[in-house]
C-alpha cells in the first residue's frame, strides 16, 4: 500500500495504481480529464496529455519534485508521492495548450456534430480552454468513410486518442485498422478501405471520445437531449447482454454499452446487441439510466447553473397598461 | 592540437578490411575482454572513463549499463543506434563507412560485458551504402571466428544482425527505433518502463548510438582511468563532432573535449574560419535540435570565459545563455544567413516527422511550421513572433518523447536571441524579401 496525497486529499491505495486511478478514488474534484485513456482498454493512456500532472514530490523515499509534468494515467504512484492536478498552474496553463492542440484540426461543428450532448472534448474544451481560437489556419478535412455497413468515419472529427485501435486491437478479430501516415497527417484508416466486419467492432463507436466514429443506424436520428435512455438486458450467446437503450418516444434509436461516471463502457457489448435488437420486446427493461445532474440528456437540471440577474423576470417593469399607470 | 582515438587509423589504406584493421591492432579489446575480464569488471572500466553517450543525451554509458536487469532465463539484448537522422548530423556515417569493423569489434565487446547473445545495429534507412559495407564486415568477423558460436574459444555466443530502417527520424528515439526493430511502426513508448528493464521484445536491452559503442574498444584496451584523463571535467575522452553550414573546412573532426569553441572554428586543424572571410553570425552547436546561439554567446560562456567543446560549457548558463554538445553536428552560418528562413527549414523538418502519437507534438509542430511559413510569405505579425513562443513554451516537456522539445527549442533560442529578425519580416516583409536575405542568399549560390 502507498500513500499520495492529490491537491491535498489523501488516499491510500495498493501498490501500482496509477496517479489517475487514486485521483478517481477520491473523486471527480481532483481526477484529471482523460481523452485518450480508457480503464477497460490496456496500455491506453498517455496520448492526448489532457491528464498531464505536476508531482511536487517524488516519494518519502526520494521528496525531489519530478522536472516534467507527467500523464496521471501511466505514471504509477510511490508512497509519499504529492500530485498537484488543478492546484498547479503549470497544469492549468499546459492542459489549456493541450485543449488548444486538440481543438486545432477539430473542426466546432458541436450544433451539427452527431456527439453532441455527449462529446468529452466539448466539455474539455468548456472547462480547460479558451473561447477564441488563436489559429487562422485552414483545419484539415476528409471524405467520411464507410468502414462497415453499421459505421461512419469521419476522420475530419478525430483526435488520436488511439481508443478505437486498443479496441481493434484487444477485443476483436482480425484487426483491419489502424494510425496511417505520421505527424499532424496521421489519420485512421481501415487497410484500402475494407469493412470492419467483426462481432464486436461496433465497440470503437462507444469509445470515440469525439464524434469521429459514429453509428449509422442512429447518425443525425435525433440530438442525444431528446432521447431517453433505460438499462436493459437480454440473454447474448457473445456478450453481457446489457445495455442502454435511447428511445425517442416509442422507438428504439440505438443501443449502447453502459458507461459509468467516466464516461466508459463498463462491458463491451457485441453487434448483435447494438445494432440487430431494436425492438422492446427483445430487451428486458431494468429501469431508467441514471444520469448526472450536470449532464445535458439531463436538460433543465444542471445543478450549477445561474440565471443572469439581468433576465430576472421580477426586475422588469411592467408595462403601462392604461392611461396614468405609469408614473 | 587533435586527440585521434576512434579515427586514429581512418586513413590506413583498406583499414575496412578485416585483415588491415587486424594488423593495426582491430579486436585486441575482444581478446582482452573474453580472456581476462569479467562482464562486470568491463562495466566498471566504462563507468570509470566517464564515457557518455555519444547520441545526443550524454548520459553516462557505464551507469545506463549497470541498469540492466539480469533476471534469469531472460534474454538481454544490445541495440545499436545508426539511426543518424538529425540535421547537421553526419559523424556515424563517417566512422561506419571508413572502419566498419571498430564498430563491430565495440558491439562484440559490449556484448559480452551486457551478457548479450543477439544484438543488432539498426541503420538509418537511407544509409543504404553503408549496410553493405557492415552486412560485408560481419561475413567476414564470422568467418574468422568473431562472431557467432564459441569465439575465442571461451563459450561465448553472439550473433550480431544488421536491420535497415525504413527513414524516420523518430526511429532515432531508442524506444521507437525498439518498435521498429521488432516490426511495428515506429512509435515512441510511454516510459518507465525503461528499455533497461523491458526492450527489445521485453526483455532488458541496452541501446548505444554508435560512437558510444566504438569508444568502449579503447576504453578496454587502455582502461577506464586512461580514457579519463582524456578531456575535461565530466567531459572525458573524444569526440566526433560534424561540422558544416559557412566554414572553409566541413567534415568530421574528432576533438578532444575541451577545445575552445574559438580553435575549433577558426583553427586551420579543423573548420579553418568562416567562409569568404564573412563574420559569425550564430552556431547550432549540436544538431538542429539544440538551441542557436549567437556569436559572442557561442564564443563566450555566461561567467565571461572562453566556451569549451564540452558538455558543461555549451551548456553554461541554460537556454537562456548556453546551448547543448548534442550529437554533435556543428552548424556554423555567417553574416548573411536568415535566422527565420533557418528556423522554417527546420520547423519543416520537425512537422514532417512528428509520429502524430500525442496533441502537442502531432498538432504544434505543423502549427509553428505554418506560421513561419506565413511570415517568410510576407503576411506574419508581431502576434505570429508571440503566438510561435508560446507554441514552443506548450510543447516543450508536454510531449512523449523529446521530439517536441527537439522541436521547440529552436523556435525558442531564434526568438530569444533573434527576435529583431523575425521583428524586421514582419515589419517590412517587401524590403526583407528583395533586398536583404534573398540577395545574399543568392550571392551565395552563384559564390
Amino acid at each position: 500500500m502507498a500513500k499520495v496525497t492529490i491537491d491535498g486529499q489523501t488516499i491510500e491505495v495498493a501498490d501500482g495504481t496509477t496517479i489517475l486511478q487514486a485521483a478517481r478514488m477520491i473523486g471527480p474534484e481532483v481526477a484529471p480529464p482523460t481523452m485518450c485513456y480508457y480503464s477497460k482498454l490496456k496500455t491506453s493512456g498517455g496520448y492526448c496529455r489532457t491528464c498531464l500532472v505536476e508531482v511536487s514530490k517524488g516519494s518519502e523515499k526520494d521528496p525531489r519534485p519530478m522536472p516534467k509534468l507527467v500523464a496521471s494515467c501511466r505514471t504509477t504512484i510511490m508512497d509519499g508521492m504529492e500530485v498537484k492536478n488543478v492546484t498547479s498552474e503549470k497544469v492549468i496553463d499546459a492542459r489549456k495548450g493541450v485543449v488548444e492542440f486538440l481543438l486545432l484540426n477539430h473542426p466546432l461543428d458541436c450544433p451539427i456534430c452527431d456527439q453532441a450532448g455527449e462529446c468529452q472534448l466539448q466539455d474539455l474544451g468548456y472547462e480547460h480552454g479558451s473561447a477564441k481560437t488563436r489559429t487562422d489556419f485552414e483545419r484539415r478535412t476528409f471524405d467520411k468513410i464507410n468502414i462497415g455497413n453499421k459505421i461512419q468515419l469521419h476522420m475530419t472529427r478525430c483526435i488520436l486518442c488511439y481508443r478505437c485501435v486498443k479496441v481493434a486491437e484487444q477485443i476483436t478479430d482480425g484487426r483491419v485498422h489502424g494510425v496511417m501516415n505520421r505527424g499532424d497527417a496521421s489519420e485512421i484508416s481501415t487497410y484500402i478501405e475494407q469493412a470492419i466486419e467483426n462481432d464486436f467492432s461496433g465497440n470503437v463507436i462507444d469509445v470515440c471520445p469525439v464524434g469521429a466514429l459514429t453509428d449509422k443506424t442512429f447518425r443525425f436520428k435525433s440530438r442525444v437531449w431528446f432521447t431517453k435512455p433505460v438499462d436493459a438486458h437480454r440473454d447474448c450467446d457473445k456478450c453481457c447482454g446489457k445495455v442502454v437503450i435511447w428511445y425517442k418516444g416509442e422507438d428504439v434509436l440505438r443501443v449502447t454499452g453502459r458507461k459509468d461516471q467516466w464516461g466508459e463502457v463498463e462491458e463491451f457489448i457485441c453487434n448483435t446487441c447494438r445494432f440487430d435488437k431494436k425492438s422492446t420486446s427483445d430487451w428486458t427493461i431494468e429501469a431508467p439510466t441514471a444520469i448526472s445532474h450536470q449532464s445535458v440528456i439531463s436538460a433543465n437540471h444542471y445543478e450549477k447553473m445561474v440565471r443572469p440577474k439581468e433576465l430576472t423576470l421580477n426586475n422588469i417593469k411592467p408595462i403601462a397598461l392604461t392611461e396614468g399607470d405609469n408614473k | 592540437m587533435s586527440k585521434k582515438i576512434l579515427l586514429e587509423h581512418i586513413n590506413v589504406p583498406g583499414i575496412n578490411t578485416l585483415a588491415v584493421y587486424r594488423e593495426k591492432g582491430g579486436y585486441a579489446s575482444v581478446e582482452k575482454a573474453l580472456k581476462t575480464m569479467a562482464p562486470d569488471a568491463i562495466v566498471e572500466e566504462v563507468k570509470k572513463s566517464g564515457l557518455r553517450g555519444r547520441g545526443g543525451a550524454g548520459f553516462p554509458t557505464g551507469m545506463k549499463w549497470s541498469f540492466l536487469a539480469k533476471p534469469e532465463g531472460v534474454a538481454r539484448y544490445l541495440v545499436c543506434n545508426a539511426d543518424e537522422s538529425e540535421p547537421g548530423t553526419f559523424k556515424d556515417r563517417y566512422l561506419m563507412e571508413k572502419i566498419p569493423h571498430l564498430l563491430i569489434e565495440g558491439m562484440i565487446t559490449s556484448s559480452f560485458a551486457l551478457g548479450a547473445n543477439s544484438s543488432y545495429i539498426y541503420v538509418r534507412g537511407e544509409y543504404f551504402y553503408i549496410i553493405k559495407i557492415l552486412e560485408k564486415a560481419i561475413a567476414d568477423a564470422y568467418e574468422a571466428g568473431w562472431l557467432g558460436k564459441n569465439i575465442l574459444g571461451t563459450g561465448y555466443d553472439l550473433d550480431l544482425y544488421v536491420q535497415a530502417g525504413a527513414g524516420a527520424y523518430i526511429c532515432g528515439e531508442e524506444t521507437a527505433l525498439l518498435e521498429s526493430l521488432e516490426g511495428k511502426r515506429g512509435n515512441p513508448r510511454i516510459k518507465p518502463p525503461f528499455p533497461a528493464i523491458a526492450g527489445l521484445y521485453g526483455c532488458p536491452t541496452v541501446v548505444n548510438n554508435v560512437e558510444t559503442i566504438a569508444a568502449v574498444v579503447p576504453i578496454v584496451n587502455n582502461g577506464g582511468d586512461w580514457y579519463a584523463g582524456i578531456g575535461i571535467g565530466k567531459s572525458t575522452g573524444t569526440k566526433l563532432i560534424s561540422a558544416s553550414g559557412h566554414i572553409n573546412k566541413p567534415g568530421v573532426y574528432e576533438i578532444e573535449m575541451g577545445i575552445t569553441v574559438e580553435d575549433f572554428i577558426y583553427s586551420e586543424e579543423y573548420c579553418g574560419g568562416i567562409k569568404n572571410g564573412k563574420k559569425l553570425k550564430a552556431v547550432v552547436a549540436g544538431g538542429s535540435s539544440v538551441p542557436i546561439l549567437p556569436a559572442e554567446m557561442i564564443l563566450t560562456t555566461a561567467s565571461g570565459e572562453k566556451r569549451l567543446m564540452s558538455y558543461e560549457s555549451l551548456a553554461d548558463g541554460g537556454f537562456a545563455t548556453g546551448t547543448m554538445l548534442g550529437s554533435g553536428g556543428f552548424i556554423v552560418m555567417d553574416e548573411t544567413t536568415s535566422i527565420v528562413q533557418n528556423l522554417h527549414t527546420f520547423a519543416r523538418f520537425y512537422h514532417h516527422e512528428s509520429c502524430g502519437q500525442c496533441s502537442p507534438c502531432r498538432e504544434g509542430t505543423g502549427w509553428m511550421e505554418k506560421i513561419l511559413h506565413k511570415i517568410l510569405d510576407g503576411h506574419g505579425t508581431i502576434q505570429d513572433v508571440d503566438l510561435l513562443w508560446e507554441i514552443q513554451r506548450k510543447i516543450e516537456g508536454n510531449t512523449i518523447c523529446p521530439l517536441g522539445d527537439a522541436a521547440a527549442w529552436p523556435v525558442a533560442s531564434a526568438i530569444r536571441h533573434f527576435r529583431h529578425e523575425f521583428e524586421e519580416y514582419v515589419k517590412n516583409p517587401a524590403v526583407i524579401k528583395e533586398v536583404k536575405h534573398y540577395h545574399n542568399m543568392h550571392n551565395l549560390a552563384t559564390a
